[in-house]
């Protein structure tokens, strides 16, 4: 498996958007990123080492608490690059090879 | 895990390509782009007009829920070739950006699955990126649009 480091795989899991979406508004601990999901802790965790090794998150020490930021600078390079454009093309040509799947000839 | 729709845009290049491999029979994936029904169904517009062939043109029309018209395009065909080539222009009405010229090609790869190739010139490389960042405009979901806004406070 890949296991490359990259932003733009860190951006295509949902999970982890959400988490950059929390993150956006506040800074927050584990803990608190973890209640808001239903997936096990162990498994937010994982997308938050993920996150942090593309430097979308950053993390500070506050006294005993660790808490996760939101690398702007970072997010600023995502969106002026082309993600967004080829998840467009993307979902467009998975709707029509969906679509041509289950194409029946008309008779 | 590859990516099964890619883009190569060189920096400071007016143009740009796209590349996408189908499951698909080369002629399942051809007549996605020759019937209005199906065109309607997968681009999530409608088709007011699609005439396939030399010196022919097409014109879409999307509205929303309401009916108001919210994206208009048209384009002309200058070449079509059944399971191999289709070259037109595109260009978004009612919108500050220049036609483009559309070159997609059709491949088979396998009896099953095959691949379509689109290389698409812009009128400048400035135009090129400001399309390139136009689905951020218009949101994709919401997640893109939440974070567009947190850049956007950056610039």
């Amino acid at each position: 498996m890949n296991l490359r480091r990259d932003v733009f795989q860190a951006i295509a899991d949902p999970t982890r958007r959400a988490i950059l979406l929390l993150v956006a508004s506040q800074a927050l601990t584990a803990g608190a990123i973890a209640s808001n999901f239903d997936t096990a802790r162990p498994t937010v965790s994982k997308h938050l080492q993920i996150l942090t090794e593309c430097e979308l998150l950053e993390q500070k020490q506050n006294g005993r608490e660790i808490y996760y930021h939101i690398n702007a600078q970072k997010m600023k390079d995502v969106a002026d690059f082309i993600e967004p454009f080829r998840q467009m093309w993307d979902d467009r040509f998975n709707k029509l090879e969906a679509i041509m799947k289950n194409y029946k000839p008309k008779k | 895990m590859e990516l099964k729709t890619k883009i190569h845009a060189e920096n400071g290049q007016h143009d740009l390509v796209i590349t996408r491999e189908f499951d698909l029979p080369l002629e399942l994936l051809f007549k996605a782009y020759e019937e209005p029904e199906l065109v309607e169904q997968w681009m999530g517009t409608k088709v007011l007009k699609l005439d396939n062939k030399k010196h022919g043109g097409y014109q879409f029309e999307t509205s929303d829920a309401k009916g108001n018209v919210v994206f208009k395009a048209n384009g002309t065909i200058h070449e079509f070739v059944p399971n191999r080539k289709i070259t037109r222009t595109f260009e978004m009405e009612n919108a500050p950006f220049d036609v483009q010229l559309e070159f997609l090609e059709f491949e088979q790869l396998t009896g099953a699955t095959s691949k379509l190739t689109m290389h698409v010139v812009y009128r400048s490389v400035a135009l090129r990126d400001q399309m390139l960042q136009l689905p951020f405009a218009q949101g994709i979901n919401m997640a893109h649009n939440r974070l567009q806004n947190i850049v956007n406070q950056l610039k």
